[in-house]
C-alpha cells in the first residue's frame, strides 16, 4: 500500500533539467529518506508533491489522490517543513500556529488544544509568546515542525530538515521524527547526510541528476552491494611504492574481490572481501611478507558505499561538484510564485 | 483506495465552504492588523502626510481670489476631497508590497500550501485591512478639514464618502496586488508604485478644476479614475446631495454624480475582471 506515488516525473527550469524521469512509491506508515547531493532534485520533488509546483510531464498520486487535478484535498493531506523557514518575524510563534490553524480550518476548540499539546511537546513555552524575529534556527525549525503536525496530517514532508543544526537540536528533531512516524503518519524527509538517513529512514530513495538510482530498505541495499569493507594501513603513512606492493600482494589472496589505494588516506588501503573470515587470511600473507599492520579495520557497507556504486562518486564528492556550479540567487527566484 | 481516501474525498458542503472562507480570511486579516499595531510608524506616516498635503497645500493657494473655484469655494475645501481620495488611493497602490514580501521570503508558500477554500481569501484579507485603513485616514483627514474651517460633510454626506472610498480601494488594491503577482520583485513594484503615483494625482482634479487646466490635461483628468471619486466627494462638502446633478464639466460633456459614481464601479469592475485570470494563474 503505498501512500505516494510519483511516476515519470520531468521538470526543467530553462535549460537546466531538474528532473528527468522520476519515479517513486513511498509505503504507507514508512519514514522514507530521499538521499541525494545538493541540485540532486530533491527539493523540486518535494515541491511537486506539495502542490507548489506542477511537473513539466508525469503523474503524482498522494492518498490516492492525482495532486494535479485535486490539489486542494491533497493539501489537506498533507504537511509541508520547508527547506528555508519562512515564518512572519513580527507574530509570536503562537500566533503563528494559531494563523496555520485556521488556514487547514481547525475548529477554534482543538486548535487551541493542538497549540498546547506541541507546545508542549515540542518544549517551546518558554519562548513561545515572544516575536518570531528573535528566535535561534533551531528553534525557528521545531516551529516550523508543530506548523506542519498541527492539522495532523496523514504525510509529513521535511526539506533538509536538520541542514546547518546543533546536534542538540538535531537529536531532539530525529526523536520527534521517530515518534511522529510510531503513531503512523508517513514521513517523508529529504537529506544529504547519510548518516541522517541511516538513523532515521527504513526506506530510502537514492537520487541523482534528477532520476531515483536505487530505492528500497538501507539493509537491502547495502547487502544487494555485496561484501564487506575493510580498511588497511601497513604504517601510519606509507607511501605509493609500498601501497601498491601490499596491493599486488593482496589482489590475490582468496575471497578479496577489490583493492583500491586511498591516497588521500596517507595511502592505505580500501578492500572489498567476501566476508570477515578473510581477515585472517590477509593478516598472514602480510606477515609472510614482513609487512607491519598499523590498523585493520572491518565494516559492513555503509550508504555511502551504495551512492559510490550506484553513481560512481561519493556522496562528498557529488557534493564539491555541484557546490561550485549552482546559482542560488536564480533557484530562490525560480521557487518565487 | 483507503477508508481516508473516501473521507476526503467527498468535496465540503457550501456552508462549511463558507464558514471555512471566512475562518482563513480572518485569520489572514488579523495577522496584517498584528502586523500594523507592532510596526505603526506607516499608519502614522500615512496619517501624517495628508494633513501635511491639507495644511501645505491649502496654505500655498489661500490667497486665490474668492469666486475662482466653482460656487465660491475655497481652496481649503475644494482641496479636502482630493487630499481625501489620494490619500486612499496611495494607501491601496502599495497593498501589493506586503504580498510581494511574502512571495520574497516564502510565507506565501505557506499559504500556498494551506487547502485554502479559496485563494481569494489572500486577496480579501488584503482588501478588508487597506480599506480599514483609508476609512480610518479619511476620518481623521475630514476632522482635520473640520478643524481648519474646510466644513463638514453630514451624515449622508458621510456615507457618501465611505462608499466612494469603498469601491476606490477596492479597485486600487486588485490592480497593486495583481502587480505583486505580476512583476518580479519589491523593486519593480515600487517603480510602478512611484511612476503611478503623483501623475494621476496631479492629471486629476484633486488640486484643480477642469477648467484651469489646458484643454490636454482637462481630457487626460476628466479620463482619470480618481476625478470620477473626487467629484462625488466635494459635491458632499458643498451642501445637500443631489447625486442626479452635474458634478463634472468634462470636455466630452457633463457628468452627473450618479454618472461618476456608476463610471467607477463599471472602472472597478472591468479591473477587477482583467486582474483575475492574472491571480488565478498565480494563485491556482
Amino acid at each position: 500500500m503505498y501512500l505516494i506515488e510519483l511516476q515519470e516525473l520531468v521538470k526543467s527550469y530553462g535549460a537546466v533539467n531538474a528532473l528527468n524521469g522520476l519515479s517513486l512509491k513511498v509505503p504507507k506508515g514508512s519514514l522514507y529518506g530521499l538521499l541525494g547531493p545538493n541540485g540532486s532534485g530533491k527539493t523540486t520533488t518535494l515541491r511537486i508533491l506539495c502542490t507548489l509546483l506542477a511537473p513539466d510531464s508525469g503523474q503524482v498520486t498522494v492518498a490516492g489522490l492525482d495532486a494535479l487535478k485535486a490539489p486542494q484535498l491533497v493539501r489537506r493531506e498533507l504537511g509541508y517543513v520547508a527547506q528555508e523557514v519562512a515564518i512572519d518575524k513580527i507574530l509570536t510563534g503562537r500566533e503563528l500556529l494559531h494563523l496555520q490553524g485556521d488556514l487547514y480550518h481547525l475548529p477554534s476548540m482543538k486548535r487551541d488544544v493542538r497549540i498546547a499539546e506541541l507546545i508542549k511537546r515540542l518544549d517551546m513555552k518558554t519562548w513561545i509568546d515572544r516575536r518570531c524575529g528573535s528566535y535561534s534556527g533551531g528553534m525557528r525549525r521545531r516551529l516550523d515542525l508543530a506548523t506542519g503536525l498541527l492539522h495532523q496530517p496523514q504525510l509529513l514532508i521535511l526539506d533538509e530538515p536538520t541542514v546547518g543544526l546543533d546536534i542538540e537540536s538535531r537529536s531532539a528533531i530525529w526523536n520527534l521524527l521517530r515518534e511522529v512516524k510510531s503513531q503512523g503518519t508517513t514521513v517523508l524527509l529529504s537529506s544529504h547526510y547519510l548518516e541522517e538517513v541511516e538513523a532515521l529512514a527504513d526506506q530510502i530513495a537514492i537520487i541523482d541528476g534528477g532520476c531515483v538510482i536505487a530505492q528500497g530498505t538501507p539493509e537491502d541495499l547495502k547487502s544487494q552491494l555485496g561484501g564487506d569493507r575493510v580498511t588497511l594501513r601497513v604504517r601510519e603513512f606509507s607511501d605509493a611504492e609500498e601501497a601498491e606492493k601490499v596491493r599486488e600482494l593482496l589482489t590475490n589472496v582468496d575471497g578479496v574481490r577489490q583493492v583500491v589505494i586511498n591516497r588521500v588516506q596517507g595511502f592505505s588501503l580500501n578492500l572489498v572481501v567476501d566476508d570477515e573470515n578473510v581477515l585472517s587470511s590477509l593478516r598472514e600473507e602480510l606477515d609472510k611478507s614482513n609487512f607491519q599492520v598499523f590498523a585493520l579495520s572491518h565494516s559492513r557497507p555503509s550508504l555511502d558505499d551504495v551512492y559510490l556504486q550506484a553513481t560512481g562518486r561519493t556522496l562528498m564528492d557529488a557534493e564539491l561538484e555541484v557546490a561550485g556550479q549552482r546559482d542560488v540567487k536564480l533557484e530562490k527566484k525560480k521557487a518565487m510564485r | 483506495m483507503t477508508t481516508s481516501t473516501s473521507l476526503v474525498s467527498t468535496p465540503a458542503p457550501k456552508g462549511i465552504e463558507v464558514s471555512f472562507l471566512v475562518q482563513e480570511t480572518r485569520a489572514l486579516t488579523r495577522r496584517l492588523f498584528i502586523q500594523l499595531v507592532r510596526r505603526p510608524s506607516t499608519l502614522i506616516a500615512g496619517i501624517l502626510q495628508p494633513l501635511i498635503w491639507l495644511v501645505l497645500f491649502g496654505a500655498l493657494f489661500s490667497n486665490a481670489p474668492v469666486g475662482l473655484l466653482p460656487g465660491g469655494m475655497s481652496y481649503g475645501r475644494f482641496l479636502g476631497a482630493g487630499v481625501i481620495v489620494f490619500t486612499a488611493f496611495s494607501g491601496a497602490l502599495n497593498a501589493g508590497l506586503p504580498v510581494m514580501f511574502d512571495r520574497e521570503f516564502g510565507f506565501l508558500n505557506r499559504l500556498l500550501v494551506a487547502p485554502l477554500s479559496s485563494r481569494s481569501s489572500i486577496v480579501f484579507a488584503s482588501v478588508i485591512y487597506m480599506t480599514s485603513i483609508s476609512l480610518l485616514q479619511s476620518i481623521v483627514i475630514m476632522a482635520t478639514a473640520f478643524l481648519l474651517g474646510y466644513g463638514w460633510p453630514g451624515p449622508a454626506g458621510l456615507l457618501l464618502v465611505l462608499l466612494t472610498l469603498l469601491v476606490l480601494v477596492f479597485a486600487v488594491t486588485a490592480l497593486s496586488l495583481g502587480l505583486a503577482f505580476a512583476l518580479p520583485g519589491h523593486i519593480e513594484l515600487i517603480a510602478v508604485i512611484f511612476v503611478v503615483n503623483l501623475p494621476l494625482l496631479f492629471a486629476s482634479t484633486a488640486l484643480a478644476p477642469i477648467s484651469f487646466m489646458p484643454a490636454w490635461l482637462g481630457w487626460l483628468a476628466a479620463i482619470n479614475p480618481l476625478t470620477f471619486a473626487i467629484e462625488p466627494i466635494r459635491a458632499a462638502y458643498s451642501g445637500p446631495i443631489d447625486l442626479s446633478l452635474v458634478i463634472l464639466n468634462a470636455p466630452y460633456g457633463d457628468v452627473t454624480g450618479y454618472g461618476c459614481l456608476g463610471i467607477l464601479i463599471v472602472l472597478t469592475i472591468g479591473l477587477f475582471f482583467l486582474i483575475r485570470p492574472l491571480l488565478n494563474r498565480k494563485l491556482a
